[in-house]
């Protein structure tokens, strides 16, 4: 399908240009529109929470924006950039492997099931994105890994396999990995989601943490309101593939304008 | 002749063609690791020809005999230009027959780590071939031990076909022996002991000590 | 470089396809026997004499672990010293035969031990005997997952019967070699060979695949 691509901007400059930028995404299962001309724009150092039913696509936008699916129509812009396309003779294609490897390296993920390798320790697990693909040395990548499991108070436990570690200590080795690699942009899908209710603190401070002395833009998908409304600038309530409605917290998830938004804050409210 | 004195007689002779079949099946077992990765991991490609070009290998070999693969590669290869010395004709026909069935081992193992590993790694950043090497390699290695401890045992077995084009093994020195004697009870029945020794109380024990140190590599006690 | 003789090809070709009769008559008798005996393998490693089955048990073990060829050769001439003349297609019958059986005991193990306790535990609510259970409930549950791997040994039987020809045997390799020796010409011969095995293997396989797949559609195994 030729998608007439003028209207996608090269690069996007002027003073404010958002760090993530979704023009017009669509996303197709088949049958199944999963992302329906989504435009969203997430500015520098902003802390975006993303709620919604099961199927309203608020997962596949952060699991867009990391590469791990492909867009139908619509650009991916990150931090100026188009990551989903690259310019090619002054026009915007589909990007290739090689670009989308490069744009990556802006990007990092912490997933539902943590994905620890479980062959390598704590420690190893931070390490290895630094050594193999930033190409640290191993002094500077261990000097850095300890900085951060010490951070997300692993520090303790950095010689221990995954398999030895509970759900919430595994969650914050995950995130030490992710903050290893020195990302602009971190996604946070559903991370406490997983994990038993006495432990899901643990994580939460440490999130809490990184909003407050970073300046990283961050997304993240998840079901705990309370601590959306406490640490997020904006909600972004999804249903069916658009956003229903966004906002301040505040606004958003204590008065409400659509129906809609109501509704699932009630059903969820009442299930807690 | 009383057992023993039999065994005295011809122990160098047994001895001599165990060597040679333990030679024959180690590397038979090297050609067979390095055809499976390579053909497994070619299955799995996105390139159509590529996996064309491995089903072509995996088929072949896994619907032809083995005895009649290894006279094709000693009697029919050299009119084709390549001349193999029997005792490479040998090993090299075991480990690519032997590596078709382990290619589809290789492509279960890699298969059945999780898909999150695969995520993992690529919100690393890394590089697909990173990702295979480091990270789905490691892991698929625990699942694939188990059925390749099954298939290394089909490979001592096989070995004894390669005395078929005169290779001195253990199966062509008890021929000899038997061909000279008339003690075939002895003869066939010293093999057998040796093969089984090999299979059930070297081979056998070997892989499940290297079962057990992966899964412990893996955190998996 | 390749120097394929056509006419030297049909004039060897009906003698292959002759021989290829013999072969899948080999395959086929050595299945029945291997089916019929792994089964018998099976069974007597769940009585409860512990002496019979560690017995079968090792035995079982020891078929497995050691070469079929020279299963062969053992059973071809250690049997008449043991009183038994033995042509080559007996020697070589029994011989793939008890092999597969080895393998084929562990493939009806596998299956009985899959059939749920809860099945042993109803037949003798209603108080079948041993035989009855086994007949009745356990082996027709047991039996039809274990059908692929049944399916899977037969071809290999069939790659395995070129082993006859050492001791003998006129099937596809033993009358390959006599008309390669005759000739001085080994390049059609041993092709044909390799060709007809793959022409009758890989529909056997794919046969098995589609009888496996329909099967398990048929019992609700597969999604």
């Amino acid at each position: 399908m030729k998608h007439d691509m003028s209207q996608y901007p090269l690069k996007l400059e002027g003073d404010k240009v958002p760090m993530v930028r979704f023009q017009n995404v669509t996303k197709k299962y088949g049958e199944l529109t999963v992302l329906d001309g989504l435009n969203l724009d997430v500015t520098e150092g902003e802390m975006v929470t993303i709620i919604g039913p099961s199927g309203s696509g608020k997962t596949t936008v952060l699991r867009m924006l990391m590469t791990l699916e492909t867009i139908d129509s619509g650009v991916i812009y990150v931090d100026g950039e188009p990551l989903t396309h690259m310019v090619k003779n002054g026009r915007l294609v589909r990007a290739n492997a090689a670009h989308q490897r490069q744009m990556r390296a802006k990007i990092g993920m912490c997933f539902q099931h943590f994905n620890l390798f479980p062959h390598m320790t704590a420690l190893a697990n931070c390490m290895e994105g630094p050594v193999h693909v930033l190409g640290l040395s191993k002094e500077e990548a261990r000097e850095r890994a300890l900085e951060l499991l010490d951070m997300v108070g692993m520090a303790d436990k950095r010689d221990q396999h995954p398999s030895r570690l509970s759900g919430g200590q595994q969650q914050r080795v995950a995130i030490a990995r992710a903050l290893a690699m020195r990302p602009k942009v971190m996604l946070f899908d559903e991370v406490t989601s997983a994990l038993d209710p006495e432990v899901i603190s643990e994580v939460t401070s440490v999130i809490r943490s990184l909003v407050d002395q970073h300046n990283l833009t961050m997304l993240m998908v998840t079901h705990q309101i309370g601590f959306a409304r406490e640490i997020s600038d904006r909600v972004c309530f999804f249903f069916r593939g658009k956003i229903e409605e966004q906002g301040a917290p505040e606004i958003l998830l204590e008065a409400p304008q659509k129906e809609r938004t109501q509704q699932f804050l009630s059903a969820v409210m009442n299930a807690n | 002749m009383p057992y023993r004195d039999f065994l005295v007689t011809y122990s160098d002779r047994f001895i001599d063609g165990t060597l040679i079949t333990l030679g024959q099946f180690g590397l038979a077992v090297l050609v067979a690791i390095f055809a499976a990765l390579i053909s497994g991991l070619m299955k799995m490609a996105h390139s159509k020809t590529v996996r064309a070009a491995a089903t072509v290998y995996i088929e072949l070999f896994r619907g032809t005999s083995l005895l009649v693969q290894l006279y094709w590669f000693y009697f029919v290869l050299p009119l084709f230009g390549f001349t193999l010395e029997k005792f490479t004709a040998g090993f090299l026909t075991v480990g690519l027959c032997y590596g078709a069935y382990g290619a589809e081992l290789v492509r279960g193992a890699i298969q059945s780590v999780p898909r999150g590993q695969w995520e993992a790694a690529l919100a690393l950043n890394m590089s697909p071939a990173q990702r295979m090497r480091r990270i789905i390699l490691p892991q698929a290695l625990v699942t694939i031990l188990p059925p390749w401890g099954n298939l290394m045992i089909e490979i001592l077995k096989g070995t004894a076909l390669v005395s078929l084009i005169s290779v001195a093994d253990l199966m062509f020195e008890t021929r000899q022996i038997n061909n000279n004697t008339y003690l075939s009870a002895q003869a066939f029945g010293t093999a057998l002991i040796i093969y089984y020794i090999f299979a059930r109380f070297m081979l056998t024990p070997i892989m499940r000590w290297l079962e057990r140190v992966m899964a412990r590599k893996i955190g998996r006690t | 470089m390749l120097d394929w003789k056509l006419d030297f090809t049909w004039e060897i070709l009906p003698r292959l396809i002759a021989a290829a009769g013999n072969t899948m008559l080999a395959a086929g008798g050595g299945y029945v026997v291997a089916v019929i005996l792994g089964l018998v393998f099976a069974l007597a490693q769940r009585t409860p004499s512990r002496t019979l089955t560690f017995v079968v048990r090792e035995l079982v073990e020891f078929v497995r672990s050691t070469p079929l060829l020279l299963q062969i050769f053992f059973i071809y001439y250690v049997g008449p010293q043991f009183g038994l003349r033995l042509s080559p297609w007996t020697a070589g019958l029994i011989a793939i035969g008890l092999h597969y059986a080895a393998y084929l005991s562990e493939v009806y193990r596998g299956g009985i031990e899959n059939v749920p306790k809860g099945q042993w535990e109803a037949a003798r609510a209603i108080n079948l005997s041993t035989s009855q259970t086994y007949r009745r409930i356990i082996i027709p549950q047991a039996l039809p997952p274990a059908l692929a791997g049944m399916g899977n040994y037969l071809v290999g039987i069939l790659k395995d019967t070129p082993m006859l020809s050492v001791i003998g045997v006129a099937e596809l390799m033993h009358t390959a070699n006599s008309i390669g020796a005759d000739n001085f010409r080994y390049l059609e011969p041993y092709t044909l060979v390799g060709l007809i095995f793959l022409a009758i293997s890989l529909p056997t396989a794919w046969f098995i695949r589609r009888f496996d797949k329909a099967l398990r559609r048929k019992m609700g195994l597969t999604r």
